[in-house]
């Protein structure tokens, strides 16, 4: 004779899962009450003269950021000639090349890589090149980011790379193609929609990054023509504004922090549609 | 019935007997030039993570050379009488973690925990696309929530808290609004989404009859969870503690921001106080002499050392289960 | 010894117009002797010898994993993108030692189906047009001649005639496979090597590719595995019986069929195992 399931454990599976429900809200909650205020405040204080000009002197009204957008725009133009292309190649290697020992190791020493904190990197790159360049510059700072962008690079190459199926390797190379042709006009065109994302990824990532650029870029209250001067960067420009004792400086602050938002969430979502669309398509083979 | 155009050794034979000879040597070559591009920048990452501990462990060793091992248990801090000690950053450092994984576990893998066995697939993928959308916050924004919206919420919360428990040593004194406490809720925020999204994957690779055998028996959904997923599950749900955990020494802006830049060591974590990357962050620019620099840099040595030890160890026990799961 | 096989009836193949015992032992297009395969340390095919005559189609039957799709493999060296995978003895193709050529150019003289068709997620033109291209045709009109050409061979040419520019992926599974056909008959090979072609796709399917392969029989000599006897005794001139990686019997399809010579091949085609 089954006894009913007693009242008591009914009440536990009911009470544990509403409890994590409410966990799940909660996490949820803290995103769109950070999207909320970031919405509201920098939208508040956003304006034309925030795309456009210098920022001013301490205690004059109307400066903006116009030289942090475009210090932004470089570093990580830079970043991405450094680490994008060290990194994509490495990860054709795993894929396609590979070798037993040495593609666990790298496999390994990049893993690690990525768990380096952002601040040890600033430091790696000045001891590189702003110590031996006696000068801070948009160099080191773009250096110090693209080293960060390696390990992500490699390991959404190699994943998408190898989630192509043997089947199409085969059939490349049995119309004569060599190895590496039919790599690069067959692999590579069949993974591209998931590198490309996994690489907006990493640059949305990557630009968010303040405390590599801090003894790297460091920055500027100018112009900074070149690669070889101190560059101001949108987030360093947040960080050193809120701290400031100046309300006209935090509200810039917050209309640099919407900005930088809204590009990091846009690429983000942008990304990770592709990659989800790219899942479904697949599906059809 | 051949074909009008003609490909392949037969076509244009005077040309393609020399071209073969050619494409022979050319494809030889791009194939081997192609496998050296692609091995060397594998091997030119190795090779910069070797150089990355090497520039840190150099340009310390005047800091190492001068305090030794006395470093880490030294509780002075003063560039000006050139007395380097790291004991107030690793104190700060290990509260502000300790205290944002008190915060963020029970919320995390309860999240996680719903997420993984109880929601609905698309309503699943569709809230953990926005926790990963969370996780995509640079960490300068939440630093910048965390002064002009958090303290503030704080400042009124705590004065109701310190009245229901402020006769316990680690919420005396005055509150006033940055401090260790701050830091800890801050980089609760951070390392959450992390715990959330790695643990749900490593309950979802829990195999599915090991759910339906509980189930099966009479169990209740949560009994099941409780009971046999979860065990199995959690090697790999300490796993992501570890890397939430790593992530959470080595956050530098949200913390500096918040915790208030006070190298003392105090028992409330109502006081302001310092951790090692907010230290770093601060001070390295405007480091006077080699002893200051190379102090910092022998802090920066041991969020190093401590990341990645603490990245492979976590890194082995998401394996662990994963590999439990024969995926 | 079995008289009447009844499915022979069914065949709309040319009889052995000069497909005799004796063409076998003429100069042949594909040659192996002594072929020893091993996986890492399994023996796959044990001392394979036999002669593939110039455009003829020869068949492979056996019951699976007798080694007869790793037997194919080895006449354009796909197996060698396989780890740990050995070969032991000669295989020649027009007398030369394929292990000697470049593979390249092996590949493009013998060409290769598979069994699940892998068409590349590119345009049907640009499916076809790979391998040319990637073997140094540039020009458009070329091009162009190329893949219509390919297309009418494979009979598929006005299905896509107007669609040459969308997905592959679009074409329904027969299409595809022969899509796949007219890829590899695009570099024109004097070989065309099928692994169990139509094993995936509806018997409407698999009679249209059957028919085209009767099509271009005579301008390429065709080497097919199959799992299907009758498949095998509709298309092919010869006929290899393969069981545990030794060659058993191989001889003119009618005689495979109607008089084997070997019990083991006896048993087989009628049934009593595979």
């Amino acid at each position: 004779m089954k006894k009913p399931l007693s009242f008591r454990r009914k009440a536990i599976n009911a009470i544990m899962f509403s409890a994590t429900g409410v966990c799940t809200v909660l996490s949820i909650g803290v995103l769109f009450f950070i999207l909320g205020f970031l919405l509201i405040q920098g939208g508040k204080f956003l304006s034309w003269n925030f795309f456009t000009k210098l920022p001013a002197p301490v205690g004059e009204a109307g400066g903006g950021m116009a030289n942090a957008i475009v210090g932004s725009g470089k570093i990580l133009l830079l970043a991405t000639l450094v680490g994008v292309p060290i990194g994509f190649l490495a990860g054709v290697f795993l894929a396609e090349y590979g070798h037993a020992a040495f593609s666990s190791v790298v496999r390994f020493v990049t893993d690690l890589l990525n768990g380096v904190p952002s601040i040890v990197m600033g430091i790696f790159a000045y001891t590189l090149i702003v110590l031996r360049m006696k000068h801070f510059s948009a160099f080191a700072g773009g250096v110090a980011l693209g080293i960060m962008m390696i390990p992500i690079a490699l390991r959404s190459t190699d994943e998408f790379l190898r989630a192509v199926p043997a089947s199409l390797r085969e059939g490349a190379m049995a119309l004569g193609a060599a190895k590496w042709k039919s790599i690069v006009t067959v692999i590579i065109p069949a993974a591209i929609n998931g590198i490309m994302s996994g690489m907006m990824l990493n640059l949305a990532r990557v630009a968010g990054e303040t405390a590599p650029l801090l003894f790297t870029a460091l920055s500027n209250q100018f112009w900074s023509p070149g690669w070889n001067q101190p560059t101001a960067s949108l987030p360093v420009m947040i960080y050193t504004y809120a701290i400031a004792p100046y309300p006209d400086w935090h509200r810039q602050a917050w209309a640099a922090g919407f900005i930088l938002l809204a590009m990091v969430f846009i690429v983000n979502i942008t990304a990770r549609t592709i990659i989800a669309s790219g899942m479904s398509n697949k599906s059809r083979l | 019935m051949k074909a009008a155009i003609v490909i392949g050794p037969d076509a244009r034979p005077s040309r393609r007997a020399s071209g073969i000879i050619g494409l022979l040597r050319r494809t030889l070559n791009m194939d081997r030039f192609a496998y050296g591009l692609v091995s060397g920048c594998a091997a030119c990452i190795i090779l910069l993570t070797v150089l990355l501990a090497y520039e840190l462990w150099a340009n310390s060793a005047l800091s190492r050379m001068k305090f030794g091992w006395h470093f880490f248990f030294t509780n002075t801090w003063d560039p000006i009488a050139g007395q380097f000690g790291a004991l107030p950053f690793i104190y700060g450092t290990v509260t502000t973690t300790v205290l944002a994984l008190l915060l963020a576990i029970p919320l995390g893998v309860g999240a996680a925990i719903f997420l993984a066995e109880l929601a609905p697939p698309r309503i699943s993928d569709a809230m953990t696309f926005l926790i990963e959308l969370l996780a995509a916050v640079p960490s300068v924004i939440i630093g910048l929530i965390g002064i002009f919206v958090l303290i503030p919420i704080l400042q009124r919360i705590v004065p109701v808290l310190k009245s229901v428990i402020g006769f316990l040593p680690i919420f005396s004194g005055p509150f006033y609004g940055v401090s260790i406490f701050s830091a800890g809720v801050v980089l609760a925020f951070m390392i959450l989404p992390f715990i959330i999204s790695i643990s749900r994957e490593v309950l979802l690779s829990a195999p599915r009859d090991l759910r339906e055998a509980a189930l099966a028996l009479g169990a209740t959904k949560w009994e099941s969870t409780w009971q046999v997923v979860i065990p199995f599950a959690r090697t790999g749900i300490i796993g992501s503690i570890f890397l939430a955990m790593a992530r959470a020494l080595g956050e530098t802006m949200a913390v500096t921001m918040v915790i208030g830049n006070s190298p003392k060591i105090m028992a409330s974590l109502l006081a302001p106080g310092y951790s090692i990357a907010s230290v770093i962050a601060n001070e390295f620019t405007e480091a006077t002499g080699d002893l200051y620099l190379s102090a910092l840099v022998e802090l920066a040595l041991v969020l190093f050392c401590l990341t990645i030890v603490i990245n492979g160890a976590a890194r082995l026990l998401i394996l662990m289960t994963e590999k439990k799961g024969g995926r | 010894m079995k008289s009447e096989a009844p499915w022979l009836a069914q065949k709309a193949i040319v009889e052995s117009d000069k497909a005799t015992a004796a063409e076998i032992n003429g100069s042949p297009k594909l040659q192996a002797s002594g072929l020893d395969f091993f996986y890492g340390n399994n023996q796959a095919l044990h001392g394979i010898s036999l002669r593939i005559p110039a455009l003829k189609t020869t068949a492979f039957i056996g019951p699976s994993g007798c080694g007869k799709s790793t037997f194919l493999r080895t006449f354009n060296r796909m197996n060698e993108t396989l780890r740990h995978a050995r070969m032991q003895g000669e295989v020649l193709l027009d007398g030369e030692n394929i292990l000697e050529m470049e593979v390249s150019q092996l590949r493009l003289r013998v060409g290769m189906v598979f069994q699940r068709s892998n068409p590349f997620p590119k345009s049907v033109f640009d499916n076809v047009a790979y391998g040319p291209r990637v073997n140094g045709t540039r020009r458009k009109s070329d091009l162009e001649e190329v893949v219509e050409t390919s297309l009418q061979r494979a009979a598929l040419w006005d299905e896509v005639k107007d669609h040459l520019h969308k997905s592959a992926l679009e074409l329904s599974g027969g299409q595809q496979q022969r899509l796949c056909i007219a890829r590899a008959m695009a570099v024109d090979p004097e070989v065309l090597l099928l692994d169990e072609p139509c094993s995936a796709l509806d018997p409407i399917a698999t009679a249209k590719i059957e028919e085209l392969l009767f099509q271009i029989r005579n301008s390429c000599t065709l080497v097919i595995v199959t799992h299907n006897m009758q498949q095998a005794a509709r298309v092919a001139d010869f006929t290899g019986f393969f069981l545990l990686g030794k060659l058993i019997e191989y001889d003119t399809t009618k005689t495979i069929f109607e008089r084997p010579k070997i019990q083991a091949t006896e048993d087989y085609i009628t049934g009593r195992f595979g």
